[in-house]
């Protein structure tokens, strides 16, 4: 190593931290600093005031906004565990190592296929005449209204974070060491036993992080509530949009952008502190 | 609970049905007469695709597209790429912080990223700008960039590198004619996946485009008024270019990791 001139680690090294600092680190301290800002006559002053903080802390509709957000956030991310597990589990025991490459190959496209087109595909999907509700009608119910509420947000979410879900849990699953479940049985355990005590502790790391990741996409999701949850009652994302783009208060909308990350922050502290704790 | 196996299959099924439903709804409507979303389907129509396509701002936005994509993708491939050597070849203090730097960006909500962004590039005169765009899409696709590249990495022995500069390579010469031929699927693979990461992106592009919009900012801005089975069209075309995208990057993947 020691004739490695000294320029060429450098070359490697520094493009990421010069890019991401200015375009990436800046971008975000600015916009703390600009949550202290002065708006005067629809310009904004740097200032050092409380006022939007002030402002927005104290108003109802930011914080049924917050309580909003963060409970379908966390519903989004038991369902989707919930949800995922059993297709993880059958990736991971019940087919072949090739049928399951296939299957992370084939959820992996959806992951990076144009989201806000699958939302309208679920807007045509879910519509009152639309063909979900055609086979609901089959069954002689119906029609029922799926679209703008709680329903179709949640439809959402799902649609955003299931393929994610369902790779990190079966990857944590496919790696627990198979002499462990078979140790399990030999000693008499049943099999839901065995699920409970030795297969969920096992892949803890690759559930939590499943959970967590479907929190913090759904937590920060705007096309969701916004076009299949009718915006009402709007989530901390679209409070941010709304007060960018209609009132020129950006540095209210930085409070509500703080705000979220400071969560996100605390709930993925929390969920890789609990995935990696050693057990008591 | 011991579940017989039909049961598995079944709800695999279920669980792709659920995921693939709105590629493949989308496409069936785009070819639909009707105008609203209603069963019984309509009958066979290219109508919306000709609609759609003799607009010239949707051309005007596949092009803005493509540039973004690509322009977007070439930067942060390069950056994935020399990331992913730095944490392969050398260690240094903070390290880890460094790493973090290069993987968080996705963790952030892209409503905020767009907000932040927005302030930002307006600060230095480059708000609504296609500019603005690139820079924005390769803060973020850079660390898939990096990912994939750093996976490839691990899969070379490290003393193939010591090997060249031993026979009197340069450091230069031995990444040239050693660890970027070795790379190359996994760099082609981070761009094609990185462009797709482009190509699909609307919030933080939404933010910051201005009056450039790029296909799915239209979409979106479609979307606000009423339903429209150009959508569909336009769509369609979307999904093909980042199915086709991303299947390209998974199996340059695939093909070399099964050596």
């Amino acid at each position: 190593m020691a004739r490695i001139p000294s320029i060429y680690p450098h070359v490697w090294r520094a493009p990421l931290l010069i890019w991401q600092g200015l375009f990436f680190v800046g971008p975000l301290i600015l916009m703390v600093a600009m949550s202290f800002w002065l708006v005067r006559n629809y310009r904004m002053e740097p200032d050092f005031v409380l006022a939007n903080w002030e402002r927005m802390l104290t108003r109802d509709y930011f914080w049924s906004a917050y309580q909003v957000t963060f409970l379908r956030a966390s519903l989004a991310a038991a369902l989707a565990s919930l949800f995922a597990f059993p297709a993880s589990y059958a990736l991971a025991f019940k087919v072949s190592a090739t049928a399951r490459r296939w299957a992370i190959f084939f959820l992996i496209v959806p992951f990076f296929t144009s989201y806000l087109v699958r939302v309208y595909a679920w807007q045509v999907l879910l519509a009152e005449s639309g063909p979900v509700n055609a086979v609901i009608g089959f069954a002689g119910m119906g029609p029922f209204t799926m679209l703008n509420s709680g329903f179709g947000a949640m439809v959402g979410y799902l649609t955003l974070v299931m393929p994610l879900v369902v790779i990190l849990q079966t990857f944590s699953l496919a790696a627990i060491d198979r002499n462990l479940i078979e140790a399990a049985w030999n000693l008499g355990a049943s099999p839901r036993r065995t699920l409970v005590r030795v297969i969920v502790p096992a892949a803890r790391v690759g559930l939590i992080l499943g959970a967590v990741f479907a929190f913090i996409l759904s937590f920060g999701d705007f096309v969701s509530p916004f076009y299949l949850g009718g915006s009402k009652p709007p989530t901390l994302s679209i409070l941010i949009i709304d007060t960018t783009k209609s009132g020129q208060q950006w540095p209210r909308a930085a409070v509500v952008a703080v705000m979220m990350i400071l969560t996100l922050f605390t709930v993925a502290f929390a969920a890789v502190g609990a995935a990696y704790r050693r057990k008591a | 609970m011991r579940l017989p196996i039909l049961f598995f299959r079944l709800y695999l099924l279920a669980l792709f049905a659920f995921v693939f439903a709105p590629i493949v709804t989308s496409t069936v409507f785009s070819f639909n007469s009707d105008r609203f979303p209603t069963m019984p389907l309509g009958h066979f129509t290219t109508q919306w695709y000709q609609t759609a396509f003799a607009r010239p701002e949707v051309w005007e936005a596949f092009r803005n597209s493509m540039t973004v994509a690509l322009s977007a993708a070439t930067l942060s491939t390069a950056l994935g790429f020399a990331t992913a050597y730095t944490d392969f070849r050398f260690g240094f203090r903070f390290k880890s912080a460094y790493l973090a730097l290069a993987l968080l960006p996705p963790t952030i909500p892209l409503v905020i990223m767009g907000l932040a962004m927005l302030a930002w590039l307006g600060q230095l005169g480059l708000s609504g700008s296609i500019t603005g765009i690139i820079i924005a899409h390769t803060v973020m696709a850079a660390p898939f960039a990096m990912a994939i590249c750093r996976m490839r990495l691990q899969q070379m022995d490290a003393s193939l590198e010591a090997a060249a500069w031993n026979l009197g390579a340069s450091p230069w010469r031995a990444m040239r004619v050693v660890v970027v031929p070795f790379c190359l699927p996994a760099i082609i693979s981070a761009f094609c996946l990185t462009a797709a990461v482009s190509f699909d992106e609307f919030i933080v592009a939404w933010f910051v485009s201005g009056l450039n919009r790029t296909v799915p900012v239209m979409i979106l801005e479609i979307l606000q008024g009423n339903v429209d089975p150009q959508i569909n069209a336009i769509g369609t075309v979307v999904f093909i270019t980042s199915i086709t995208l991303v299947v390209a990057a998974q199996l340059l993947l695939l093909g070399r990791t099964a050596r």
